[in-house]
């Protein structure tokens, strides 16, 4: 197990550039925003700290999305105490296809997967049959902190589980593909679509080699991708081309990440929003600290948005029309 | 506006700190460096005498107040006698005391001086003295000697000056001829002067000095001639009439000779003997910052005993390995686990030397990792599962120093001090770090975590940096204004320039 860890990270086929550098100087034209700039600019200054276990707490955030009318994924059921295990059977008796999460993970982590249930076992994606009591011990381990910061103890939610649109059929290896937005001041800024792969081990989390592939604010069509920090035009698991592919729902992608924006009342903001083939968009989870790695997916830094709005004295008010600014904003 | 306020503290607290610095370097003389060193000369008197079987008791002048010099330690050894050491006026003395004592004794005082602008004034205020008897045919001759010099002389300097030189000079004058012939060696010859300065109602006294002669053995006290001019001493050679303590001689006595007296003992000896070496500026600086008035002087971490200043010098370390993570993380952007688990994991370095502790650090955690692979199969809940692993470090550290100390590698022995904790809690996070964020991730900490802490530990035990951050405490709030500063910083880390080589511009 050390030994594959060890080799998948040795092994990695070096890179052209390994040791060449961006000029500070260029980057800086380019508006690319750096992550001192970003934490001191932007989430020291627009975002409240008290609001932050609004967004760290996906239960939390989950019921003020309910409040505010925008769609997620049906909560189940909620545990807080290892003694409710003993009740687990019941619970996933009336639904066996779900997705169990901690409340505070990050980063796609602590996520268990259930398909179905064959006799007494229960199925996950890979098709391995897992017991009754191997789910109870993973759900006592996130009851005990394993999966939030700082290992502080946990609740854990059952959720219904994302039937994918086909959209990116083509274009993920297993796992869940999603939809993040950066928006700032309530302004949807910049978008990528991250795209499992199998070194993401079926997660779509960037630093685990995920794929970012940038999105075209005005058309919701995606743009050049990235696997790590390298630019990238196919799957490497698929072979399928990434760019070009038109999102559908675009409209309301926008508008959900614009609601999430008002409803939680952080002004830089990830909205990470995943496509149901019936329900349509569906906001997962946010993000009071977003990652910079948007930027590469798009080949554009997001300085000259974040400039354009700061010094915008009035955004509007209705989502509508900052759901159109939003468009015409990279024109 | 708070950029403003940014730049107004960290200036604030950079130049308040650099300014108190400047003034214990500039004013008060503490080295920047901690091996500069200066002049000493150990002074050594020796004081032999024969017991005759009474109760003995032994009196020896030792100095007190030394123009031009300070004394920077003292011992008296003293056998099996009995020691009190006071201060009596200007003076000081040692006495020692003992019963029945027979045959010969040794007594010892021995002091370090080194020189020292740092001024102390002699207290006493003389009277006036009582002009003494001289008898014919001495009477008229120092009436006729005074009486001359008085013609000749301004005020007590000048009196004094052409006492001297007269008793010197004129052959030809038949009344000092006489008169010099009560006076042979130095001491008589101020004893003289004592009385005739009296006989002009001028207060005076001896004064009896050392002079400072590398390897000098059997050196013997000076006497000089001091007279009060109503206002301070004034201090003459006996013979030259020379103004002024030669700056070669520490003045070890006021008043008459000789330096010792003896109690039921006889053959009194005393001898002298120097010798110069060199002392650490350091601690002359600090013994001048204790003499000294100034208020920073006083606040100084060298007052401490000398425990509590050894925890104090790494204390005082820990802000600097912190800066060094800021700069790590802020500017350079290297991942480490925590802000400052690599500030731990140098101090633990500490312990066992760089190369051992990379060594061991990295075979504990290895192992450690690999057992909490095997834990986290077995299901355990978190905090058993921690403490789980804090017993096995314990027992991998038990085990690495009982191999050691067989294979008679005696300095590998110090892991057992090295902080087990730190390298649980490392283990704790680098797997956790491994789960939820891949191999990778917790490789590319844990070698960052281990950099920062390589490049701590060197800064860390840096002998020079570590003197200037106890002796110089104020560096705290250079270091504080730094971080306030590197707070705003909003450039480029350079793993940034690294992670966005590929950026292309679109426009």
């Amino acid at each position: 197990m050390l030994v594959n860890y060890l080799g998948s990270v040795i092994l990695r086929v070096p890179h052209k550039n390994m040791l060449s550098f961006a000029n500070p100087f260029v980057l800086k034209k380019q508006g690319v925003l750096g992550i001192n700039q970003r934490n001191s600019d932007y989430i020291m200054r627009y975002n409240k700290r008290k609001l932050y276990p609004l967004v760290d707490d996906k239960l939390q955030t989950k019921q003020l999305a309910i409040n505010a009318d925008i769609a997620v994924p049906k909560l189940y059921s909620t545990i807080k105490f290892n003694h409710q295990l003993k009740n687990l059977e019941s619970l996933l008796q009336e639904y066996n296809d779900l997705v169990i999460k901690p409340a505070h993970g990050s980063g796609g982590n602590g996520i268990l997967v259930l398909t179905g249930k064959i006799g007494k076992l229960y199925k996950t994606p890979s098709g391995e049959l897992i017991s009754i009591n191997t789910i109870r011990h993973y759900i006592s381990n996130i009851l005990s902190g394993m999966y939030s910061l700082g290992g502080i103890p946990d609740s854990a939610f059952l959720e219904y589980r994302i039937q994918f649109d086909p959209v990116f059929d083509d274009v993920s290896f297993k796992g869940v593909p999603d939809i993040r937005i950066i928006v700032f001041r309530g302004v949807p800024i910049s978008a990528m679509v991250r795209l499992p792969t199998s070194e993401s081990n079926g997660k779509a989390n960037l630093h685990q080699g995920a794929i970012g592939v940038g999105v075209n604010l005005k058309s919701g069509k995606t743009t050049h991708g990235v696997v790590g920090n390298t630019i990238t035009t196919h799957h490497p698991d698929t072979g399928h081309s990434i760019e070009h592919l038109q999102l559908p729902y675009w409209d309301k992608i926008l508008q959900i990440a614009t609601k999430c924006s008002d409803t939680v009342g952080l002004g830089y903001l990830g909205v990470d929003i995943v496509l149901d083939r019936t329900l349509g968009p569906l906001m997962l989870e946010l993000n009071a600290r977003p990652g910079l790695n948007v930027q590469l997916a798009n080949q554009l830094g997001l300085l000259s948005n974040l400039k354009y709005l700061e010094q915008m004295d009035q955004i509007p008010t209705m989502v509508d029309q900052r759901v159109a600014l939003a468009q015409s904003l990279n024109e | 506006m708070q950029n403003l306020a940014i730049r107004f503290w960290s200036i604030l607290f950079i130049s308040v700190g650099l300014a108190i610095i400047a003034h214990k370097v500039f004013q008060l003389g503490i080295p920047i460096t901690p091996d500069t060193s200066t002049q000493t000369w150990t002074i050594q008197a020796q004081l032999a005498f024969k017991g005759n079987g009474r109760n003995i008791k032994a009196t020896l002048s030792v100095p007190n107040i030394t123009p031009g010099f300070a004394k920077i330690d003292e011992h008296f050894i003293s056998g099996d006698f009995g020691l009190n050491a006071n201060t009596k006026g200007d003076n000081k003395a040692a006495t020692w005391a003992k019963r029945k004592a027979k045959g010969s004794q040794t007594l010892y005082y021995r002091t370090t001086v080194t020189r020292s602008s740092i001024e102390r004034k002699w207290s006493t205020i003389p009277k006036y003295p009582e002009a003494p008897t001289f008898f014919e045919p001495y009477l008229t001759a120092v009436n006729k000697i005074i009486e001359d010099t008085r013609s000749q002389s301004a005020d007590t300097e000048t009196f004094t000056f052409e006492l001297i030189d007269q008793l010197r000079n004129s052959d030809e004058n038949e009344n000092i001829s006489l008169v010099r012939g009560l006076a042979r060696t130095d001491a008589q010859v101020a004893e003289l002067l004592t009385k005739l300065l009296a006989v002009a109602h001028i207060p005076t006294r001896e004064l009896w000095a050392i002079k400072l002669e590398d390897s000098a053995n059997n050196v013997q006290p000076q006497v000089f001639i001091q007279a009060y001019n109503g206002d301070e001493w004034l201090t003459f050679h006996p013979r030259t009439g020379a103004i002024g303590i030669p700056d070669d001689y520490v003045v070890w006595k006021i008043g008459r000779g000789p330096l010792f007296s003896l109690q039921g003992a006889n053959d009194g000896e005393l001898r002298f003997s120097i010798t110069k070496s060199y002392i650490n500026l350091l601690e002359l600086a600090q013994f001048n910052t204790e003499k000294s008035n100034s208020l920073l002087g006083k606040l100084t971490l060298f007052s401490l005993p000398v425990n509590s200043q050894i925890t104090y010098s790494l204390i005082l370390m820990v802000p600097v390995g912190a800066l060094i993570v800021v700069f790590m993380r802020t500017l350079i952007g290297i991942q480490t686990f925590g802000t400052f688990m690599p500030i731990l994991i140098a101090i633990a370095f500490r312990e066992t030397q760089l190369l051992w502790g990379i060594v061991l650090f990295t075979a504990i955690v290895f192992v450690g990792l690999l057992i909490r692979l095997y834990l986290e199969r077995l299901r355990l809940l978190l905090i058993p599962r921690l403490t789980a692993i804090l017993v096995i470090v314990v027992m991998l550290m038990l085990l690495i120093s009982f191999q050691t100390s067989q294979l008679g590698l005696d300095r590998l022995l110090s892991i057992s001090l090295f902080p087990m904790v730190i390298l649980a809690m490392t283990i704790e996070r680098m797997s956790i770090t491994w789960e939820e964020n891949g191999a990778q991730t917790a490789l590319i900490q844990g070698l960052g975590s281990l950099l920062v802490a390589c490049l701590g530990y060197l800064v860390m035990t840096n002998k020079n940096l570590e003197y200037l951050m106890f002796a110089f405490p104020e560096f705290l709030l250079v270091i504080l204004g730094i971080c306030i500063w590197m707070g705003r910083y909003t450039g480029y880390r350079v793993s940034e320039l690294f992670r966005f080589r590929d950026f292309k511009s679109s426009t």
